[in-house]
């Protein structure tokens, strides 16, 4: 059943290409909107059925015999978590996505083509089919940010692409020579995960696929796709990317390159510059992503540039708690994962939705003379309580995650758990800066304590101006509604994911890693 | 034991062939007799489809063909021998079909009746195991082509290409005509696997200069047919110059023939000279020769294309990368090798043909072939569009396409040439590198048809039997690629079947 995840999106994709030009687009929506909510509810009858968090078969048939391909679905609680996010983030992408008015149905033909890539990717269980599914995410990306993005669409649209086939290249010929090497008949993750290949590959081939994995999940120094993408993306590509593309690589990360390759964590002969073993490097690289990340949104302008990089700082959270080889450092990464899809995906809906799509600016000096607060109240609102639950605040799904991962660190890095907590500390600066900025500074009108530095000379002018400003739809606020309840739920009651996941990463598949180096 | 002829059975084998020439006759008669008075079109597609027909009476001939060996490897029939004659027909059908109403030209009896020729000529370089009959065969399809790159007598880019192609193949024929001589020096025959016998039973284990010349010289001719670098300079001007069906056919089922050609002629004939590209302990052969043919195909070939703004040229630059990527498979030589290999060129050319047929299309409607005159291709024609990203995004090798999975197989395959050993990793390496950088150039195609704002918002009409055409190449494209078993379940059971 899960499987058909992946078949309603491709099936409503292509039905959208075919649908005349002439169709409404109100149409195109409300098709995509059922598709969306197809999705989220067979996910969330697989979530709740399925409690064991163990690995279970969707689908396995022969594929490519020669080869010894199969075409497999298989499930646990891992990938029910970020199936569930998939779904989640799919229905609030297409709310947000409301006002696409220019070819319609194509919009989400492309989108919809995404999400069933991505359900795929979390549902294969043939590392074959899980790089298939990975590469046509490249493409549909390429073109809702090329036709339906913004600023410098065109050169963020290629980058972006080119960024993630360089990282599935990589990723590509450590497959392809694990394959070749390991002379089993199979592409099944299990097949592969229990092969032992040498110490010598697996310290080659680790690195490859796994930075070509993280090239996608925005590792520092091959971030750089992230923030230029997510600013010309449309705001439904962005939240996907934010919300569930940067998860594929973080996801490819754990579930190929570690699994496959677990030796290739082992420490070095020789230690270089003071690093034991590649996850020292990766170790050191997430961290300094975190604090780089928030250092650079800290003196952004632009108000979506400050979440770009904010998605950068939260994504090393991710790759740190995975290089932490503890239980709950993992579990805090997946559980990051869920928790940054949702809340990167609220931001982004609020800058460039909300705000971007009435103002016509991102630039926070611009924004602060609109009064925001008052012209955009539910706006202002969701930006505030996206923000305080992207700070850590106690309640919210970020709050669980990163003090999971902050413990995971302090067990395996002591030291790096300085930068985490530094990062933590920049993060809550440079969102409260940002709402600051584009929400809280306009001049005073009533009796408003908190607002200062009134610039008369603009607030004028935005005073007539901000009446203008259309007000929140009903699909944005259901949108916002969805993913703010949705991080609620996951932070007050965070077991409905730990007790799956956990038990998944205990699972056979990853003894591997915990014959390694598992503390 | 030399077998007496057995002329009967001759033209039992030739009778594919010798059917193709009677649909020859039958065009060129029936253009002149009866179909002159007929516009230009119409006798241009009554032509086509009267030789498809041919072409479908012609592959149910060769599916029925019997299994022989005539004249000490001359002329052989084979399930893989057949498998690579139905390409080059069924590749020559969709050349003929999708191009059936072009009226570039008066002589549309003429024009057939080469195509055809090239055609027959494709199937005997397939069905052969002689030097000699291999190097006739050779040129039956080579001044073929060339004449036919020339056909458009009013274009000067034509001529010029034309030209080009005649003196560079005149060359390159010359170069192979000395590597066969040389070859029939050393082994006293023209017959492949003699030739292999006669290297093997050499007593030194050095390679003979004279073999080396003869291996240099001939991977220089064979090189030269399917456009490897550095011998690829006749491409660019011959897929910008020559009519859209010619430069079709010359990237496609040329491509098809030459390539089971070198492949034979490298793993039968000079086997024994293989020699090693592994980049520790390198051994002298035609491996690395190959190797180094496939390295400078692949970054010249990607790196060149990059600049192009003509989407002829930018193909014909990326072939020059798509056959370095297919010489890593003859570099392999072994059985998978020679299905991936197979299975790439077969899909490879079908992607080639439907870009040829929407390039016509675009051409005959803003009369230039840059990249620029696809802008809002998208809203224009949909369907030519559509297809249009199906058949880029193949040759960029994105799943789920044929592309994708001739490019997994193929380095798969590459990599398991050698067991316990992966000598051509770092050809495999170079090869998935460089088709990261290619996507670059193939969206810019892309780019151009779905998001290049556009004046002109008129509906692109193509023939109809154009679109059929294009459409049912599409989802050739994507079926091979979803379902690759289809094919190579087939190349496999041929390859098995003829043992190699």
């Amino acid at each position: 059943m899960l499987a058909w995840t992946i078949y309603i999106s491709y099936l409503t994709a292509a039905a959208l290409f075919l649908l005349p030009r002439s169709a409404k687009p109100a149409l195109a929506r409300v098709i995509a909107l059922l598709s969306a909510l197809a999705g989220f509810a067979i996910a969330l009858a697989a979530f709740c059925t399925h409690r064991t968090g163990q690995s279970f078969t969707i689908v396995d048939a022969v594929w490519v015999p020669s080869l010894g391909i199969h075409y497999s679905l298989s499930a646990d609680g891992i990938s029910l978590s970020l199936v569930l996010l998939t779904g989640i983030i799919a229905i609030a992408g297409v709310l947000f996505s409301w006002d696409i008015a220019e070819r319609t149905p194509e919009f989400f033909a492309f989108y919809l083509l995404l999400i069933g890539s991505v359900y795929g990717v979390f549902l294969a269980s043939d590392v074959f089919l899980l790089f298939v599914f990975y590469e046509i995410v490249i493409i549909p990306k390429y073109f809702l940010i090329a036709i339906w993005g913004s600023t410098r669409r065109e050169y963020g649209a290629m980058k972006l692409a080119l960024y993630s086939f360089v990282g599935s290249a990589m990723v590509l010929i450590g497959l392809i020579a694990a394959y070749a090497v390991s002379g089993v008949h199979s592409t099944s993750l299990a097949a592969l995960a229990s092969v032992h290949f040498s110490p010598h590959f697996q310290m080659l081939a680790f690195p490859l696929v796994f930075v070509g994995f993280a090239i996608l999940a925005g590792l520092w120094p091959f971030h750089t796709w992230a923030p230029t993408g997510h600013v010309a993306a449309p705001i439904a590509a962005s939240m996907l990317l934010a919300g569930v593309v940067m998860k594929l690589g973080a996801y490819g990360c754990l579930r190929v390159a570690m699994t496959l390759f677990p030796l290739g964590l082992a420490p070095w002969a020789n230690p270089h510059l003071g690093l034991h073993s590649w996850r020292d490097l990766f170790a050191l690289l997430a961290a300094i992503g975190i604090v780089y990340g928030a250092l650079v949104a800290l003196v952004q302008r632009d108000f979506k540039f400050v979440i770009g990089y904010s998605s950068v700082s939260h994504m090393g959270f991710i790759l740190l708690g995975l290089m932490t080889l503890n239980l709950t450092g993992l579990s805090g990464a997946v559980l990051q994962m869920v928790s940054h899809g949702l809340l990167a995906g609220l931001l982004f809906a609020v800058v460039g939705r909300m705000v971007y799509a009435r103002t016509h600016t991102r630039e926070l000096a611009a924004l602060g003379p609109m009064n925001l607060n008052r012209a955009l109240p539910f706006a202002a609102v969701t930006f505030v309580i996206a923000a305080v639950a992207s700070m850590g605040l106690p309640g919210f799904s970020g709050f669980v995650a990163e003090l999971m991962i902050v413990i995971g660190v302090w067990r395996s890095y002591p030291l790096l758990a300085l930068f985490v907590g530094l990062g933590i500390l920049i993060g809550v600066i440079y969102i409260w800066r940002a709402m600051q900025m584009a929400f809280f500074s306009g001049t005073r009108t009533e009796d408003s304590d908190t607002t200062h530095e009134p610039s008369t000379h603009a607030a004028t002018h935005a005073q007539s101006e901000h009446h203008d400003l259309p007000p929140i739809t009903l699909p944005e606020k259901l949108g916002a509604i969805l993913l703010i309840a949705s991080s609620v739920v996951v932070g007050l009651f965070p077991h409905i994911l730990l007790n799956i996941v956990q038990p998944a990463l205990s699972s056979p598949m990853f003894d591997g890693l915990r014959r390694g180096s598992w503390q | 034991m030399t077998p007496t002829p057995n002329y009967a059975q001759l033209l039992q084998l030739l009778l594919p062939e010798i059917v193709l020439i009677l649909t020859a006759l039958i065009v060129m008669a029936a253009d002149l007799l009866i179909l002159r008075k007929l516009a230009p079109r119409a006798r241009f597609t009554a032509t086509s489809l009267l030789a498809s027909l041919g072409c479908v009476v012609a592959i149910l001939k060769i599916a029925t063909a019997p299994t022989a060996v005539l004249f000490d490897g001359a002329l052989i029939s084979n399930p893989l021998v057949h498998l690579v004659q139905i390409f080059i027909v069924l590749i020559t059908i969709a050349v003929l079909l999708l191009f059936a109403s072009s009226e570039f030209t008066a002589h549309a009896g003429e024009f057939i009746l080469l195509v055809l020729a090239a055609t027959i000529g494709g199937m005997l370089l397939a069905a052969t195991q002689d030097l000699l009959v291999i190097f006739l065969s050779l040129e039956l399809l080579s001044l073929s082509l060339y004449i036919l790159t020339a056909f458009d007598k009013t274009g000067r880019r034509a001529w010029e290409a034309a030209l080009k192609y005649f003196l560079f193949g005149g060359m390159s024929a010359g170069f192979l005509l000395f590597g066969f001589s040389l070859l029939y020096g050393v082994a006293n025959s023209t017959s492949l696997p003699d030739i292999a016998a006669a290297i093997a039973a050499a007593p030194s284990p050095a390679l003979n200069p004279l073999l080396a010349v003869a291996i240099v010289t001939t991977a220089i001719g064979l090189g030269f047919k399917i456009a490897a670098a550095p011998l690829h300079f006749w491409a660019p001007d011959v897929y910008q110059g020559a009519p859209a069906p010619s430069a079709a056919l010359i990237a496609s089922g040329s491509k098809v023939a030459s390539f089971f050609l070198f492949f034979q002629i490298a793993a039968l004939g000079l086997l024994p000279a293989a020699g090693s590209a592994a980049l520790r302990h390198p051994a002298r052969g035609w491996v690395p020769v190959l190797a180094i043919l496939a390295v400078v195909s692949m970054l010249l070939g990607n790196l060149a294309a990059l600049r192009q703004s003509s989407l002829r040229r930018l193909l014909a630059y990326s072939a020059v990368a798509h056959a370095g990527y297919m010489l890593i498979a003859v570099a392999a030589h072994t059985a998978d090798s020679l299905s991936a290999l197979l299975y790439y060129v077969f899909t490879y050319a079908l992607a080639t043909i439907g870009v040829f047929a929407i390039i016509s299309v675009v051409e005959e409607d803003s009369g230039s072939d840059s990249l620029a005159s696809l802008a809002g291709l998208s809203r224009r024609s949909p369907l030519l569009a559509g297809s249009l990203a199906i058949f880029i995004l193949s040759l960029a090798g994105i799943p789920p396409l044929a592309g994708f999975f001739g490019k997994f197989y193929l380095f798969v395959a590459a990599l398991q040439s050698a067991p316990g050993s992966t000598p051509l990793l770092w050809l495999v390496v170079l090869a998935i590198a460089m088709s990261a950088v290619s996507l670059y150039y193939y969206l810019q195609v892309l780019k151009r048809a779905f998001v290049a704002p556009t004046e002109s918002t008129t509906p692109l009409r193509a023939p109809n039997l154009t679109q059929l055409l294009v459409l049912a190449l599409a989802a050739a494209v994507i079926l091979l690629g979803c379902l690759p078993h289809l094919l190579l379940g087939w190349i496999d059971a041929a390859i098995a079947a003829s043992g190699l």
